[in-house]
C-alpha cells in the first residue's frame, strides 16, 4: 500500500477512535502493476525504467548530433558532463580518470533522476528505498573496482592492493590484513549500498509521516493549527530532500570514484 | 528495581528498542559529522584557494560517518524478532 492509499483510505482523523495510521514498513510495499506468472512489476520497477529512459533519452537528445557552438539541451548536458568530469573524476583519480567519466556520469543522472522522483508528484516515491536498487548499483561499482584492481596489479598484486599496507610493524600484520580484507571486500559495498537506501528510505519515511499526520489532526477544532505546522515541515523536509537527494547522488559518485582510484593506482 | 518493574518496563518497550538503538547510534556520528564540517570550514577559511579539495575531501569523511548513523537506522529492522 503506497502513502496516496493510505491517506484516501485511512479517513481517520483524531479522536474517531481509530488510531494514528503511522507510516512503516508497508509505506514502501506496492500492490503489483501487473504480474508475469509469480514475477510482480510494482511502481518502483516503472519508476526505474522511467528513469533508466530519462538518461539515455537526454543524453541522446544533447549528444546525438554535438554542434561546436552548442543549443539549449546541448548546453545543459555539457555543464552536466564537465561536472561531473571536473568536480569528481578530475579532483579524485586525476588524468587518468578522463576514461571512467561517462560510466560515472552515468551513474550520477541515474541515481540522481531515482531520488528526485521522490518528490515528482504522481510518482512521490524513491526507487532507491527498496534495497534491491542500491544494491545492484553498489554491485555494479564493486564489479568494476574488482576487474580494475586485478587488471591493473595482475592476480599477487592485486590481492596484494586488497589487502596489504606497506611498512608496518610484523606483530601487526595479520590484523591489519584481515581489516583491509573486511574494509575492502565486504563493508564498502555494503555501506554503498545502505547509505543510498537508508537516505532515500528515511527521507521518504519523513514526508510520509508528517504528509499523515496532517490529515489526521485534520479537524474542526483547535487541532488544525498544529495540522497546519506539520503541513508547514512536510514542505521544509520536502525542500530539504531535493539537498539531500543531490549529496547522495554526488556521494555515491564520489565514492565510486574513489574505489576506481584506489584500484588502479601504482603501489600502495 | 524489583523483578515486576524489570518485566514491565520490557513488555513496555517491546518492539520500540530500535527508536533508542537509532537515538544511541546518532549521537557518535553526531560529533564526527560537526567536527568534519567544522574543521572544513576553518581549513577553507584559512585557505580559500584549496577549495575543491577539501570539499571532495568533506564529503568523503560525512559519508564515512554518516553511514555509522544509517546502520544504526537499518540494524533494528534486521534483529526484528
Amino acid at each position: 500500500m503506497s502513502a496516496h492509499t493510505l491517506l484516501a483510505e485511512a479517513g481517520c482523523h483524531i479522536k474517531q477512535d481509530c488510531g494514528f495510521p503511522a507510516p512503516g514498513l508497508h509505506s514502501f510495499d506496492f500492490k503489483p502493476i501487473f504480474s508475469i506468472g509469480s514475477f510482480d512489476f510494482t511502481k518502483p520497477m516503472l519508476l526505474a525504467i522511467i528513469c533508466m529512459l530519462l538518461v539515455v533519452g537526454f543524453f541522446w537528445a544533447a549528444f546525438a548530433k554535438p554542434k561546436l557552438v552548442p543549443g539549449k539541451l546541448q548546453l545543459v548536458g555539457e555543464i552536466g558532463y564537465t561536472f561531473v568530469a571536473r568536480s569528481i573524476a578530475r579532483e579524485v583519480i586525476g588524468k587518468k580518470g578522463d576514461k571512467y567519466v561517462p560510466f560515472l556520469t552515468s551513474i550520477f543522472f541515474f541515481v540522481w533522476f531515482m531520488n528526485i522522483m521522490s518528490i515528482i508528484p504522481f510518482a512521490q516515491f524513491p526507487p532507491a528505498s527498496r534495497f534491491a536498487f542500491p544494491v545492484a548499483l553498489a554491485a555494479l561499482v564493486y564489479v568494476t573496482y574488482m576487474y580494475l584492481t586485478f587488471k591493473t596489479h595482475g592476480f599477487r598484486g592485486g590481492v596484494k592492493n586488497l589487502v596489504w599496507i606497506s611498512g608496518l610493524p610484523k606483530p601487526l600484520v595479520p590484523l591489519i590484513v584481515l581489516l583491509e580484507f573486511i574494509q575492502n571486500c565486504i563493508t564498502r559495498p555494503f555501506t554503498l549500498a545502505v547509505r543510498l537506501w537508508a537516505n532515500m528510505f528515511a527521507g521518504h519515511m519523513l514526508i510520509v509521516m508528517f504528509s499523515v499526520a496532517t490529515w489526521y489532526l485534520l479537524t474542526p477544532t483547535w487541532l488544525t493549527a498544529v495540522s497546519g505546522g506539520s503541513f508547514g515541515l512536510a514542505i521544509f523536509m520536502t525542500a530539504f530532500e531535493v539537498l539531500i537527494q543531490f549529496l547522495q547522488a554526488y556521494i555515491f559518485t564520489l565514492l565510486a570514484s574513489i574505489y576506481i582510484q584506489g584500484a588502479i593506482e601504482e603501489g600502495h | 528495581m524489583s523483578a515486576e518493574l524489570v518485566n514491565l518496563a520490557a513488555a513496555t518497550t517491546a518492539g520500540r528498542l530500535g527508536a533508542v538503538a537509532y537515538g544511541l547510534a546518532a549521537i557518535g556520528p553526531g560529533v564526527g559529522i560537526g567536527l568534519v564540517f567544522g574543521h572544513s570550514i576553518e581549513a577553507m577559511a584559512r585557505q580559500p584557494e584549496a577549495m575543491p579539495i577539501i570539499r571532495t575531501n568533506m564529503f568523503l569523511g560525512f559519508a564515512l560517518c554518516e553511514v555509522l548513523a544509517l546502520l544504526g537506522l537499518v540494524v533494528p529492522f534486521i534483529f526484528q524478532s
